[in-house]
């Protein structure tokens, strides 16, 4: 029997449903991939060998009993950051470090019941306060196509665990890029939903009105089956509207005649590493002659996208990081690293009486009419497509002494992201062997039209042969 | 040197709703069985706890709002409050700044109006125990309070004396109770005293102000009225001015003590919580809550006053369910008993949970058997009573429900006791 590591969600449901394969032997290529590979890669903070093996029994029973659930008996690891019942969770900081949650988060109740083996928790910059996964208090991730590289962040170790075939499928989240980010260093799907299409409730937080739970993914199909089981309306969850979730996965089509994308020029920037934009551009290309119809549109730049992401964002992480008081939690302040103080002090000063008009607020002004901008160019095309980040995997240790990386890294996303809306990295081509990423951004609660253009796309393309 | 009292008043109410403020859990912090059983992530303050706001709550807020003639806005929002405590878990308390649910309104007392500035709701926060155990000193939590949600009520400086202030509390506690939100129990706590005190020559507001905390009855907050007036006066003649600083009340000595002297305002940090989207308070929604409006107790003592009960009599028998229905029985049974029938139950003659209305009717029947009845013969005596004090007519006329009792005495002695006074009120009402 061939690897079963490498399958897809698809395709181990198809092959666990005809009892072609078991779940425990699934899972347990898996465990064994992780085993071979974790001492390079270092994806995960905690591997749950033992519970994803019980669950795999169970889950076998299940199906022997002709019981079919999306995810059943399917191994599926999920970034630190969300609340595991009984399985520390350290969101990769020591402050954290013997925190065992008493309960399980939506996403992965929701993951639990639809039958998924949760097999173990991805590495993750601390706090997700970054993107490169380097400032995890365990030590960094390495990305699967080139060791010496980041795998980007702040989902790193998901994006890299999918990329390696340590595990089926996983589960990250995004503030501003980290889903998409590490997706693009990493070559696999990551997808962000629009902000409350998947519900926040156990997810160690960031910052309140960005946070997007979605899957990281080999396959546009599997994060379409994945993010059907995460989305929708969460009572425990007041930003999660009552809207109902499309079967993403039977409405997937790949014909795309007729869709408008849009191209803003100011993202397809000069300063991108060399290769880059022509890659994008000719994936673009590939859809136009799928029949959409590419359109030249102008966006805000997306410097200011930075600065006022990271206003908002710090104020956030300083007032969501005062509950780890050391009053009830292992260790105490002095156990956050260096980026968490930064973010702090930043945080505070920009919610100080006296400053608060001249940033937060004029950051939420700002907020506004980023918004408005996506809102204009949404009535002129259906999606938007650019680069996803401006260069490949950079090496190890980037991030030393460089304040604002992550939000250098983002730049092409975190527009998107103050704006709520919905968005999918993929895989493009490899530039000097290490793979290169398009986003295709969707307006709020289009979903489904966002994972058409990435399905139609991923139908008409193999990314790995497109090389510069 | 003469100075005037200025007072503001920040009352704590915690509301009795079933759940907490932002979870499911129990509201009962006060009956719990035992510490830290009615919890959750959320109250609790667990990483991922996320708050989903009480719409009952909510409504209980605005309609206390209404009650004492606030505006309420079309959209208000929850902010975040950073302070670091032990009973606070997430580090800040949910509650509202900028857009409270409830902005204006007031309260009429004997001496003046006490305007209100607004009334938010929060939070509170869990309850501190400082014990020994095993001989140690330590500091225990209790998680069954926190997220109870609390409305604050914050009054502008115009409160002037003791009296008052006591007059005015006691009329928040009465709505706040005929609303049915709170217990307003001082004694557990779910109603919580705080004063700002400072004192003026011309009535303009002076440059500092003395918070008073630690207050667990409206005496206690009247005494500290005077203690501080006494102090302040005494700082101020030297020609100096008291220290900006939160005291706390001491009941024994009936005095303050200095708690903290601020040196800088706290700062707060305040911002819009992201985890709750603004409220949208529509039209039908507001009409729906004003529906649930009760009628105010001092609705109620015009009313009883209007049937010729004394004020001092209708304000007891306000406050006491029991006494209201009985009288309310007695209207609908023979109106023009209901003024004895107050006067008997209220000077505990009659035993009002034990007697019938209509057989306290019967009874007063056989009594005014030779009571003077006929109302022609009643009707002169009136008049000349009323001609012969035209400034008491005046006064009644001018709203003074005082007045009417002043006549219906006077009639009663001009016929030794022998008019009925139910009739004798009627023909009077009938005649102003």
């Amino acid at each position: 029997m061939s690897d079963l590591s490498l399958l897809t969600v698809e395709e181990s449901r198809k092959k666990l449903d005809a009892k072609e394969i078991s779940s425990v032997e699934l899972t347990t290529a898996c465990l064994d991939s992780i085993a071979k590979q974790e001492p390079d890669l270092h994806a995960f903070v905690t591997v749950l060998s033992e519970q994803a093996l019980s669950s795999a029994k169970v889950a076998d029973q299940s199906i022997a009993k002709g019981e079919s659930l999306p995810l059943l008996g399917i191994p599926i690891s999920i970034k630190d950051n969300f609340l595991t019942k009984g399985a520390r969770t350290t969101a990769s900081s020591k402050v954290l470090d013997g925190f065992i949650p008493p309960f399980d988060a939506t996403v992965v109740r929701k993951l639990k019941e639809a039958g998924a083996v949760i097999i173990g928790k991805n590495n993750m910059d601390a706090w997700a306060h970054g993107s490169s996964t380097e400032t995890s208090d365990y030590g960094p991730t390495h990305n699967p196509w080139d060791l010496s590289k980041l795998p980007g962040g702040s989902s790193g170790g998901t994006a890299a665990a999918v990329s390696a075939n340590e595990v089926i499928g996983g589960i990250g989240s995004e503030t501003a890029g980290s889903i998409r980010q590490p997706a693009s260093w990493c070559g696999v799907i990551g997808f962000k939903p629009t902000y409350g299409r998947v519900s926040r409730y156990g997810v160690v937080a960031m910052e309140a009105s960005l946070d997007s739970p979605g899957p990281l993914s080999k396959t546009v199909r599997d994060s379409a089956i994945m993010l059907g089981v995460i989305a929708g309306h969460d009572v425990l969850d007041a930003t999660t509207p009552d809207i109902a979730v499309p079967n993403y996965l039977k409405d997937l089509n790949s014909n795309i005649k007729g869709l408008r994308i849009g191209l803003p020029k100011e993202y397809f920037m000069k300063e991108s590493q060399a290769g880059i934009n022509d890659m994008v551009m000719k994936s673009a290309k590939q859809l136009e002659s799928l029949g959409a119809t590419l359109v030249e549109v102008n966006l805000m730049d997306p410097k200011f996208g930075i600065a006022d992401y990271t206003i908002i964002q710090r104020a956030g992480v300083s007032s969501n990081l005062s509950r780890y008081d050391g009053v009830r939690y292992g260790n105490d302040r002095t156990y956050f690293g260096k980026e968490a103080k930064r973010r702090v002090m930043l945080g505070s000063y920009a919610l100080s009486s006296g400053y608060y008009d001249a940033y937060y607020k004029r950051a939420q002004q700002v907020r506004m009419l980023l918004k408005q901008d996506f809102d204009r160019i949404f009535s002129q095309v259906d999606l938007i497509m650019s680069p996803t980040a401006p260069s490949t995997a950079l090496p190890i240790g980037s991030t030393l002494n460089e304040a604002m990386f992550g939000e250098l890294s983002d730049l092409l996303i975190e527009g998107s992201s103050l704006a709520g809306l919905t968005a999918v990295n993929i895989p493009v081509g490899l530039l000097s062997g290490l793979p290169v990423g398009a986003q295709i951004i969707g307006n709020h609660f289009q979903e489904q039209q966002v994972l058409n253009a990435a399905y139609a796309y991923e139908q008409k393309v193999n990314w790995k042969e497109i090389k510069a | 040197m003469t100075y005037q009292l200025i007072c503001g008043a920040e009352i704590h109410v915690e509301l009795k709703t079933k759940s907490k403020m932002f979870c499911g859990c129990k509201n009962d912090p006060f009956h719990a069985p035992g510490p830290n059983i009615y919890t959750c992530p959320v109250c609790l303050g667990l990483p991922g706890g996320l708050p989903v706001p009480n719409k009952q709550a909510i409504e209980d807020t605005i309609l206390l709002g209404l009650a004492i003639h606030s505006e309420i806005p079309s959209l208000a929002h929850f902010d975040r409050k950073h302070y670091f405590y032990p009973d606070l878990p997430k580090g800040y308390q949910i509650s509202q700044k900028d857009e409270p649910f409830c902005i204006g309104g007031y309260i009429d007392t004997t001496e003046g109006r006490v305007r209100i500035n607004h009334i938010h709701l929060e939070e509170d926060a869990a309850k501190m125990h400082h014990d020994l155990v095993d001989g140690k000193k330590v500091s225990l939590i209790d998680f069954n309070r926190s997220s109870v949600p609390l409305v604050e009520i914050v009054t502008e400086p115009d409160i002037h004396s003791a009296e008052q202030a006591k007059e005015f509390l006691k009329k928040v506690r009465d709505i706040v109770r005929a609303i049915g939100v709170s217990d307003c129990d001082m004694e557990k706590g779910s109603m919580r005293l705080e004063a700002n005190i400072s004192l003026t020559k011309d009535g303009s507001l002076p440059p500092y102000k003395v918070e008073v905390k630690n207050i667990n009855s409206f005496r206690y907050f009247a005494n500290s009225l005077t203690s501080e007036f006494v102090r302040q006066s005494e700082i101020l003649d030297k020609g100096e001015t008291p220290v900006q600083e939160t005291r706390g009340y001491r009941s024994a000595t009936n005095s303050t003590a200095s708690q903290r002297v601020k040196e800088d305002a706290a700062d707060y940090r305040y911002f819009p919580d992201p985890d709750i989207p603004p409220i949208v308070i529509s039209k039908e929604w507001l009409e729906e809550i004003r529906s649930r409006l009760p009628e105010l107790p001092s609705s109620k003592i015009d009313g009883l006053i209007k049937l010729g009960i004394v004020e001092s009599a209708a304000k007891i028998i306000v406050n006491d369910q029991a006494m209201m229905e009985y009288i309310e029985q007695v209207k609908t049974l023979n109106p023009k008993f209901v003024q004895s029938a107050a006067k008997d139950i209220v000077n505990k003659k009659i035993d009002h949970t034990k007697l019938s209305p209509a057989d306290y009717i019967k009874s007063l029947e056989s009594k005014n058997a030779d009571k003077v009845t006929d109302e022609n013969v009643l009707k002169p005596i009136i008049e000349k009573i009323l001609s012969d004090n035209p400034t008491v007519v005046a006064d009644f006329k001018a709203g003074k429900q005082n007045a009417l009792g002043f006549f219906v005495g006077a009639v009663m002695r001009a016929s030794s006791g022998k008019a009925d006074a139910g009739i004798v009120t009627s023909i009077l009402q009938k005649i102003l």
